[in-house]
């Protein structure tokens, strides 16, 4: 039994048949990557996960408890966060900030009225902040303007974001799309990291074969909206239903 | 100290001393001489003066953090004003009971617009409190005519019960709105020389109300839920997924902007004990988000500095008329007098509103910020004088070492 079970998903839009019949089962601490070519209906299955679309039919359960219907602060609550294609943080707000807000959110739930206290008195929040930011590395840039960093930064922060709220299961959206090949490795190795030092199932769904293959302990290839194969990452370099259906004459 | 950083304490000590002062400060000029007409410090303005300082203030608590632009917060101001006036006709003078019930019955009015409102964002979302506030509006002059006395507005009758306190004074008048006794329109006039100074019971009680409600706005713009309304603003999709229920803390945020105007309204009736529905119509719901934003949203200080700012040019400019013009360039020859008064016309009276228009033009093009940005700037330019004094110091004494 997995820590996120889906069963049977199917989503339609229309005419087409975004999901057909997905079945995934993604295991305790362990890296699972969904891969397939575009319109494979990956993003369709990230979004019925994290509550933003209700599936047609089907049951995804996360830690025995069903998310269907649920709205997405209540999905994170549970303990699964999300990391954007292209990076979402709060822009206006400083580095520092950006990392107490989920560390509040953590805390005090979807919504408190503390509006008396003073942030910056909240010293087990800072310290907490700061102590992950330097865990990033990024803790000389902590009154930074968090939107005028470069993408890598960006996507740094957000990943520290999500690892703030001590999350069950990390779920990203091809983590290194549009990035230079310097940011990306950073990225990797930031990814590795996280698999190594916590308990933490991380959930990624990728274009790059490269991040895959230096992550994932398990892929499924997803094509036309359906679960072609599952395994792991060596089987599936060899797959020839997988080069037929995705690797095509590259690989 | 008061629980605020060095910063923040020394610009509510600068606030509250320039509001305490302000009989002094808004008087500089003798009361006989020409430049008499500038002076701003009479009772009436400077009440105005910080009463719509705090409607700006709580203003800016919504659309300063969360960038929620609500076209409708007239409505609660005049909300407020009807409730003070009832309190005032069914309990009694007393200004407190009057104030609490405005703030109350506005918070209560802006809890049920901000649900319905806060479904939608953007523009949908002021175009919403648009409607709420015209059709405020519109109820309160014609529907509710028995609750809002319509167009003539609400006033004090000789005839209204005033359980707690009585109908008519002894000379068969209608009783004055008071703090406990002290009348809210008692003035003391203090004559130094040439200059006159007035001060006003109301004007100090709305500048002590006003402090406080500055005060608790700092408090909230530096608190985890502060922090909370800026993410709003920020990154909807990020704080959703971050677990935080962005809906409940934009409605708090509207709430208590609600109730500030709230308070703004139930001041204006203690100060002047009647209500019209023209208060809660849009030209008053814009002026409010013309001072948020000349001086400055998002910031402490600018709505109060905006709110300042364009009652004094409402009060001041708009008083400045055709002979007084002519006083001013009777040292000119005819035709250069009459050209330039002919010039110069259109902007003053009654056409002040050109004035501030065009004022207002050129801080949102010139300084985005408000007039907060522009001390900013000035102050920079200030600092950085001081540093390349400094530098060129140590780059002189240097050689000589």
């Amino acid at each position: 039994m997995g820590i996120l079970e889906v069963k049977n998903v199917n989503k339609r839009f229309g005419g087409l048949q975004a999901l057909g019949d997905v079945n995934l089962s993604v295991a305790e601490n362990s890296c699972h990557a969904i891969i397939g070519p575009n319109g494979a209906g990956k993003s369709t299955l990230l979004n019925v996960l994290v509550g933003k679309l209700i599936p047609d039919t089907g049951s995804v359960m996360f830690d025995g408890q069903s998310v269907l219907g649920r709205k997405p602060y209540e999905i994170n609550q549970m303990g699964i966060s999300r990391v954007f294609q292209t990076p979402e943080i709060f822009g206006d707000l400083s580095v520092l900030e950006n990392m107490m807000i989920p560390i509040f959110a953590k805390r005090d739930g979807s919504f408190r009225m503390h509006a008396i206290e003073r942030s910056d008195q909240e010293k087990e929040v800072v310290e907490k902040a700061e102590s992950l930011l330097e865990d990033l590395n990024m803790v000389d840039k902590r009154h930074f303007h968090s939107a005028s960093m470069s993408r890598g930064d960006k996507r740094r922060l957000e990943i520290g974001m999500c690892l703030a709220q001590s999350p069950r299961l990390l779920l990203l959206d091809e983590p290194t799309a549009g990035m230079a090949r310097a940011d990306t490795n950073n990225t990797i190795d930031l990814l590795k990291q996280i698999k190594d030092e916590r308990d933490i199932t991380i959930a990624i769904i990728e274009h790059d074969m490269h991040v895959v293959f230096s992550l994932a302990e398990r892929i499924t290839v997803l094509a036309q909206g359906t679960p072609l194969v599952e395994d792991t990452p060596e089987k599936i370099k060899g797959h020839p239903k997988v080069r037929e259906a995705y690797l095509g004459e590259a690989a | 100290m008061f629980g605020l950083d060095k910063k923040d304490t020394s610009l509510l000590i600068i606030v509250a001393a320039l509001t305490m002062l302000a009989p002094f400060l808004l008087n500089p000029f003798p009361a006989e001489s020409a430049m008499a007409q500038f002076n701003a410090g009479y009772p009436d303005l400077m009440q105005r003066f910080v009463i719509f300082g705090i409607f700006a203030i709580g203003f800016n608590i919504l659309f300063g953090l969360t960038g929620y632009l609500s076209f409708g917060h007239a409505a609660f101001l005049g909300v407020g004003s009807y409730s003070a006036v009832w309190m005032f006709k069914l309990l009694s003078m007393n200004v407190v009971p009057a104030i609490l019930l405005s703030v109350v019955v506005a918070g209560v009015f802006a809890l049920l617009i901000g649900f319905v409102s806060l479904r939608r964002s953007g523009i949908y979302f002021s175009i919403l409190t648009l409607a709420f506030a015209q059709m405020s509006f519109n109820l309160a002059y014609s529907v509710l005519t028995p609750i809002t006395n319509g167009e003539t507005g609400l006033q004090l009758t000789l005839n209204d019960p005033r359980v707690l306190g009585v109908s008519s004074t002894a000379d068969g008048s209608i009783p004055v709105t008071n703090l406990f006794g002290a009348e809210m329109r008692a003035t003391y006039e203090l004559a130094l020389g040439p200059w006159n100074f007035q001060f006003n019971t109301g004007y100090y009680l709305s500048a002590i109300l006003m402090l406080l409600s500055f005060y608790l706005a700092i408090r909230i713009f530096r608190s985890p839920f502060g922090m909370m309304l800026r993410a709003v603003k920020s990154n909807q999709t990020r704080m959703n997924y971050t677990g935080l229920n962005s809906r409940p803390y934009a409605l708090a945020a509207f709430v208590i902007s609600g109730m500030y105007a709230g308070l703004a309204g139930g001041l204006m009736a203690s100060m002047d004990p009647l209500a019209g529905a023209e208060r809660m119509q849009w030209t008053a719901s814009g002026e409010v988000v013309l001072m948020t934003i000349l001086g400055g949203a998002g910031t402490l200080i600018g709505p109060v500095l905006g709110a300042g700012f364009i009652k004094y040019f409402e009060n001041i400019f708009s008083k400045i008329n055709e002979s007084i013009l002519h006083k001013w360039f009777a040292f000119m020859p005819d035709g250069l007098e009459d050209t330039l008064i002919a010039l110069v016309y259109p902007f003053i009276g009654k056409g002040w509103h050109l004035t501030l228009g065009i004022l207002f033009m050129l801080v949102v093009i010139f300084l985005p910020g408000g007039l907060v940005e522009g001390g900013q700037r000035i102050g920079r330019l200030f600092r950085r004088k001081k540093s390349d004094e400094k530098s060129d110091k140590s780059s002189q004494s240097t050689p000589a070492e």
